[in-house]
């Protein structure tokens, strides 16, 4: 299995290679490829009608954030063919600021998922026919997915008797958000303990 | 207003389209959807729904929370048959720190997730016949849904969210009366299929609503990225059972009901036909847990140590303390694991970064496609038909809105 996507990688690439970054079949036995952002939409064309791939229906596309990295965002694309059963996995590194082309024209299922991506992350979608948000409450602001926005968020709403309506107003917690850490300090805890700040002055 | 009146006689009156809201509380909407509906005359002109109104950020809350921790967040997603979710994210954390399932908490995932199967199926097949106009049938059906939920409850001590399956095998061994009683309920329900099988496969108003209603070809499921029953309604034998056996699936003998003309009436058989699977696949792992007597639990880092052990190890008990505080750790890497839920595939996406909590997740809900495609099925179908293909994509919104 894992020689056919091996195979199958060495195919794509040759035929695609202005496109196509590089590309591996990792530990778990997936085919995983890093792609050019602005040549999506002619690859995932590609894919879907060439013989040996035809990556006939979309999966999923998601992102992941990395805040450190240069480019923070990874757009991840997931594609399954159920004539050759196979999956592939496409990944795109992507800037805060830059823009990824659609790819509804060729896969029109790509329509929600990108609203999704773009709720979430705040990533743009160039030449998508209807891009709003599509998870997130009318009038929502951030992005929540991030990995700088809070898990609490920043406004909550209630039903105030007073004004007969929905309010919203600023978080606020009647205790502060616990977020336990029981990670070993003896193995990768990046903290300092209570106390052993003042190990050093004690001297 | 609309048009110019003075002149009705000659002049074309101007019409314009009707815009309607159909939820977010409606009973055909199967959950809190909203549709803007653009009506010219009866006929949809146009399909908007609107998604999220039951947005809870799981995706988000996952990454502060270990993945043990995790868990019961997937039995909150497609509240209809919890388990099969439970299963996705196992597998997913079982193939990133390639623990190997013990063969009777393989057989014992089996057996529930055609239980998952089958409540799934019930429930849809009996509120798409409510949506269409008959009361009958839910209240048979959910009779039926109640016992497996017996099930559910004497295996792991909740009817609903059971957290049951756990990362490297299940939480509790079934015992054998449980088990006899389950076969012998797999028996006893093929008489209620024939039951509603009587009441709405050849009852007029059932086809009239139904039949040539939502035709889906081969080609427009793979465009709209469709999975499950939607697929097989419409002609292809895709099953991910079959296709990409996952746990021990490639042992059991069964049949997968495919469609011809891929309208709502085919989807309908084709559930039918697999609950019939179902229970022969039921019987099947039954009879292999006969057999099979072992641990239900891979022993290691993922899980806990038998109450045994607690009470004279020293070592298994901080273990235990570690793993219900800590949790445990999953190497860094990422992975794609997808199960045939009831209603489709169903995946998750998981990134890894050697920390005791997920990085990232990713939930994949076949619904969210399927209701996607909600503009391009409804145009051009009768008002009065949306409810019916709404019940017909079997659309939960647990799973849709996260």
């Amino acid at each position: 299995m894992s020689q056919d996507l091996q195979d199958l990688g060495a195919l794509i690439e040759s035929k695609q290679s202005d496109a196509i970054v590089g590309y591996e079949v990792n530990a778990m036995g997936e085919l995983v490829m890093q792609v050019i952002p602005a040549a999506l939409p002619k690859l995932v064309e590609f894919l879907r009608t060439n013989r040996n791939c035809k990556f006939s229906s979309l999966v999923d596309i998601t992102a992941v954030d990395f805040p450190s990295a240069a480019k923070r965002f990874e757009v991840v694309y997931h594609f399954l063919s159920m004539y050759m059963n196979h999956r592939i996995r496409l990944k795109a590194l992507v800037a805060e600021d830059e823009v990824v082309p659609s790819i509804c024209e060729v896969h029109p299922s790509a329509n929600w998922f990108e609203r999704e991506v773009f709720d979430m992350y705040g990533i743009l979608f160039s030449d998508h026919p209807d891009l709003r948000r599509i998870l997130t409450d009318y009038g929502f602001r951030g992005y929540p997915l991030r990995k700088d926005f809070p898990t609490t968020g920043y406004t909550e709403c209630r039903y105030d008797e007073a004004a007969k309506r929905v309010v919203y107003e600023p978080v606020s917690l009647v205790q502060e958000y616990r977020q336990f850490d029981f990670l070993s300090p003896w193995e990768g805890a990046e903290y300092i303990l209570p106390g052993d700040d003042k190990a050093e002055g004690a001297k | 207003m609309d048009g110019n009146f003075n002149d009705a006689k000659t002049g074309e009156q101007r019409i314009r389209n009707f815009n309607i809201n159909f939820g977010p509380q409606h009973p055909a909407a199967h959950g809190v959807l909203r549709l803007i509906l653009e009506l010219d005359g009866e006929i949809v002109d146009r399909c908007d729904p609107h998604i999220g109104l039951l947005h809870r950020g799981t995706e988000k809350l996952m990454e502060s929370r270990t993945y043990l921790q995790n868990l019961p967040y997937f039995d909150r997603l497609d509240y209809v048959c919890p388990m099969n979710q439970e299963h996705a994210w196992c597998l997913a954390i079982e193939k990133l720190t390639g623990v190997e399932v013990p063969r009777r908490a393989s057989l014992i995932r089996v057996l529930y997730c055609e239980i998952g199967r089958i409540l799934n199926h019930i429930l849809n097949i009996t509120t798409q016949a409510m949506d269409v106009g008959a009361l009958t049938p839910p209240l048979w059906g959910f009779e039926q849904r109640e016992i497996l939920m017996e099930f559910y409850e004497r295996a792991s001590g909740a009817r609903l969210h059971a957290a049951y399956f756990r990362p490297g095998g299940v939480h509790q061994d079934l015992s054998q009366e449980l088990l006899d009683d389950i076969m012998q309920w797999t028996f006893e329900f093929p008489e209620i299929i024939d039951d509603i099988d009587g009441l709405l496969t050849e009852n007029r108003i059932f086809k009239q609503r139904n039949v040539d209603i939502a035709i889906i070809s081969e080609q427009e499921a793979l465009d709209w990225g469709f999975s499950g029953v939607m697929v097989r309604g419409s002609g292809m034998a895709w099953d991910l059972r079959r296709a990409q056996p996952y746990e021990c699936y490639d042992e059991f003998d069964f049949q997968i009901p495919v469609g011809t003309n891929g309208d709502c009436y085919d989807r309908y058989l084709c559930r039918m036909q697999e609950m019939r699977e179902s229970l022969s696949i039921m019987q099947q792992a039954i009879k292999k847990l006969e057999e099979s007597t072992g641990d239900v639990l891979a022993r290691g880092k993922l899980t806990p140590p038998s109450r045994s052990d607690m009470k004279t190890s020293m070592e298994a008990l901080i273990h235990h303390f570690k793993l219900y505080t800590e949790g445990f750790h999953v190497p860094e890497g990422e992975v794609y694991v997808a199960v045939e839920a009831p209603k489709g595939e169903f995946g998750v996406y998981l990134v890894s970064d050697g920390s005791n909590k997920p990085y990232k997740t990713k939930i994949r809900a076949p619904g969210f496609l399927h209701l996607a495609a909600m503009d391009h099925i409804c145009k051009g179908h009768q008002l009065a038909d949306v409810a019916a293909v709404i019940g017909s994509l079997d659309v939960v919104f647990g799973e849709i809105d996260r």
